[in-house]
C-alpha cells in the first residue's frame, strides 16, 4: 500500500520544511510543519498557505456543457455567468451524496471545471462518465496536471495580490480570474475552507511551486492539513466522508439549501425532495459541552435515560474560541437547538448543549 | 531520539514506572509525549478510583487527537498530579518529572511483566 501513494508537486518542499508528512486521501501530504495551532491562528488573523494539489480537476465541455453538469449536480449553474463558481453536490438517486464540489464556469463557451475531493476523483469521474449518455460532452479528469494552492487568511488579497503583481479587490466571492502565473494558465477563485477571506489558485505544477516558493518568501506561513480541518470545522463546513457520504444526504447534514428543487431535474432530486418534505430520521447538529474534555469522532451521543442518540462525526477543543465543540449525527428528534444531550469521552458522560454547527463567526469578503 | 530513563519499567503503551515501595508513581515516556505533540488537556482519574492492570484511567488530548492512559499496575489511585489540569504542556516539557497518578499497588508481581529501560529502548526502535 505504501508504495501506491501519491506525491503532489510541493512534496520536495514539504520534506524541506521538515513537515510531519502523513497518508490522506491516496497522498502523501503535510499535517503540520510547526504545530496545528499556530498554523491554524495564522490563517485566522495573518494569511496560511496550504498544499491542496492532491484536489481532483474534472473539466466539462462540448455543447450539453450545462445541461449536463446540471444533471449530476444538485445546484443550479444556469443563471452562473463566465468567472463565477459554485458550491454543490452530486447525489445519488436516493439522494446519498457522491461527492461535494465546487463548479467553475469557465470564460470559454460550454466549459465547466469540477473541483473535487482528492479520495474521490476516480469514484466521481467514473459516476460523471456512467451519467453521460445521451449528452453531447467531453469529459476529462485532467487532476494530475493541475497544481493547487489555498491562500486563506485576512491578509491573504493584500499579500496574493503582491506576488502575482496584480490587483485581487475585482475578484468578488465565489468568481475567479483567468491569469498567466509564471507563462502557465492559471484560475484564481475567491474561494476556500477555513472561514476566512481568500483565495485558491489552480495551476501547472510548476507554477504551483514557484508560487509556493514566492508565497513564503513574502511571510505567508506554510499550513498543514491539521489545521485545514480545525479551521473548516469551526466554520461549519462538512468534510466528505464525516458529514457527507452515500449514507449522509446533503439534508441530513443540514445543507438542503444548496440543492435546488426548482431545477427540471437532478440525479438524486425526488428523494431530496421527499426528504425535505417529510424530513429525515437523522440530522446533523452542533454540540458544545462545558469542560476541556474533547469529543472526537466516532464518540456516543446518548440521551439522559443512557440510550443512545447518534455518534460525533468531528470534534476538536476549538482553537479559535477555546470550547470542546463537535458535529454530531442524531436522531431527528434529538437534534432541537438547545437540548441536552450528553457525549461519552473515555471513561466519563460530560452533558452538552446543542447549537449551531457554525461555531465559528466567518470573515468571507462578500 | 526518545528519552529514557535506567532504573524505570516501562509498558507497551509507554508509561513509565517508578517504585517506591508499595507505591507505583505512573507518567507517559518522551516517546509517547512526542508522537503526540503539543498536549493540549489531560484527563485525569480521581483519587480513590480503583484500576486493574490494563484498564485505561485517563487520556492525554493534542489538538488532533486523543491517547488513552493505561495503568500498568492494578491498585487504587491515591494521589493525582492536578497540576496538569492546568498546565497539560509540562508533560512536553518533561515528561518524567511530571507524573501523572500515583497508584497503591495490589499485586507488586505484576512489575515483572513490565520492560526494563534496554528492552523498552530495543521496543521502540
Amino acid at each position: 500500500m505504501e508504495a501506491q501513494l501519491k506525491t503532489t508537486c510541493l512534496y520536495p518542499e514539504h520534506v524541506a520544511l521538515g513537515a510531519k508528512m502523513s497518508p490522506f486521501a491516496g497522498f502523501m501530504m503535510p499535517i503540520q510543519y510547526t504545530n496545528i495551532t499556530d498554523e491554524h491562528n495564522a490563517v485566522r488573523h495573518r494569511c496560511g498557505v496550504f498544499d491542496v494539489s492532491h484536489m481532483g480537476e474534472i473539466f466539462v465541455s462540448g455543447p450539453d456543457a450545462e445541461k449536463f453538469v446540471n444533471h449530476i449536480f444538485c445546484g443550479d449553474v444556469t443563471p452562473l455567468v463566465p468567472g463565477q463558481c459554485i458550491y454543490g453536490m452530486m447525489l445519488y438517486p436516493d439522494g446519498g451524496t457522491v461527492d461535494d464540489l465546487l463548479v467553475y464556469k469557465e470564460y470559454r463557451p460550454d466549459h465547466y471545471l469540477l473541483v473535487v475531493n482528492a479520495a474521490n476523483v476516480d469514484k466521481d469521474y467514473d459516476w460523471i462518465k456512467e451519467n453521460s449518455d445521451g449528452f453531447v460532452v467531453n469529459i476529462k479528469n485532467d487532476s494530475p496536471s493541475w497544481g493547487q494552492l489555498a491562500v486563506q487568511g485576512p491578509q491573504s488579497e493584500q499579500i496574493l495580490g503582491k506576488v502575482l503583481g496584480s490587483d485581487l479587490s475585482g475578484i468578488e466571492f465565489y468568481h475567479f480570474a483567468d491569469i498567466l502565473l509564471y507563462g502557465k494558465r492559471a484560475i484564481v477563485s475567491r474561494t476556500g475552507y477555513t472561514g476566512e477571506d481568500g483565495f485558491e489558485v489552480y495551476a501547472a505544477p510548476e507554477a504551483i511551486v514557484d508560487l509556493w516558493k514566492a508565497l513564503l518568501a513574502a511571510g505567508v506561513v506554510p499550513c498543514g492539513l491539521g489545521c485545514r480541518d480545525t479551521l473548516r470545522f469551526e466554520a461549519g463546513l462538512p468534510l466528505y466522508g464525516d458529514e457527507l457520504s452515500a449514507d449522509i444526504s446533503p439534508v441530513v447534514a443540514g445543507f438542503g439549501m444548496f440543492c435546488k428543487l426548482d431545477k427540471p431535474e437532478f440525479i438524486g432530486k425526488e428523494a431530496i425532495a421527499r426528504q425535505k418534505a417529510e424530513g429525515t430520521a437523522k440530522k446533523l447538529v452542533g454540540i458544545e459541552i462545558a469542560d476541556r474534555a474533547v469529543p472526537r469522532a466516532g464518540y456516543p451521543v446518548l440521551r439522559e435515560d443512557g440510550s443512545q442518540a447518534g455518534v460525533v462525526t468531528t470534534g476538536y477543543h476549538s482553537i479559535s474560541l477555546d470550547k470542546s465543540i463537535c458535529f454530531a449525527l442524531v436522531d431527528r428528534s434529538d437534534g432541537a437547538l438547545g437540548n441536552t444531550l450528553y457525549i461519552q469521552i473515555h471513561r466519563k458522560v460530560f452533558p452538552g448543549t446543542v447549537v449551531k454547527k457554525r461555531f465559528y463567526q466567518t470573515n468571507y469578503k462578500k | 531520539m526518545s528519552k529514557i530513563i535506567e532504573g524505570l519499567l516501562y509498558s507497551e503503551s509507554h508509561e513509565w514506572v517508578k517504585t517506591d515501595g508499595n507505591v507505583a508513581v505512573i507518567g507517559v515516556t518522551d516517546f509517547a509525549q512526542a508522537e503526540m505533540g503539543d498536549i493540549t488537556y489531560v484527563d485525569l482519574p480521581q483519587e480513590g478510583d480503583e484500576f486493574s492492570k490494563d484498564e485505561d484511567f485517563g487520556a492525554l488530548e493534542s489538538v488532533k487527537a486523543s491517547s488513552e492512559l493505561y495503568t500498568p499496575v492494578s491498585g487504587k489511585v491515591i494521589a493525582v498530579n492536578e497540576e496538569l489540569s492546568d498546565a497539560p504542556e509540562l508533560i512536553n516539557q518533561d515528561p518524567y518529572a511530571n507524573w501523572i497518578i500515583k497508584v497503591e499497588m495490589s499485586d507488586k508481581g505484576e512489575l515483572d511483566a513490565l520492560m526494563n529501560a534496554q528492552a523498552y529502548a530495543d521496543s521502540i526502535k
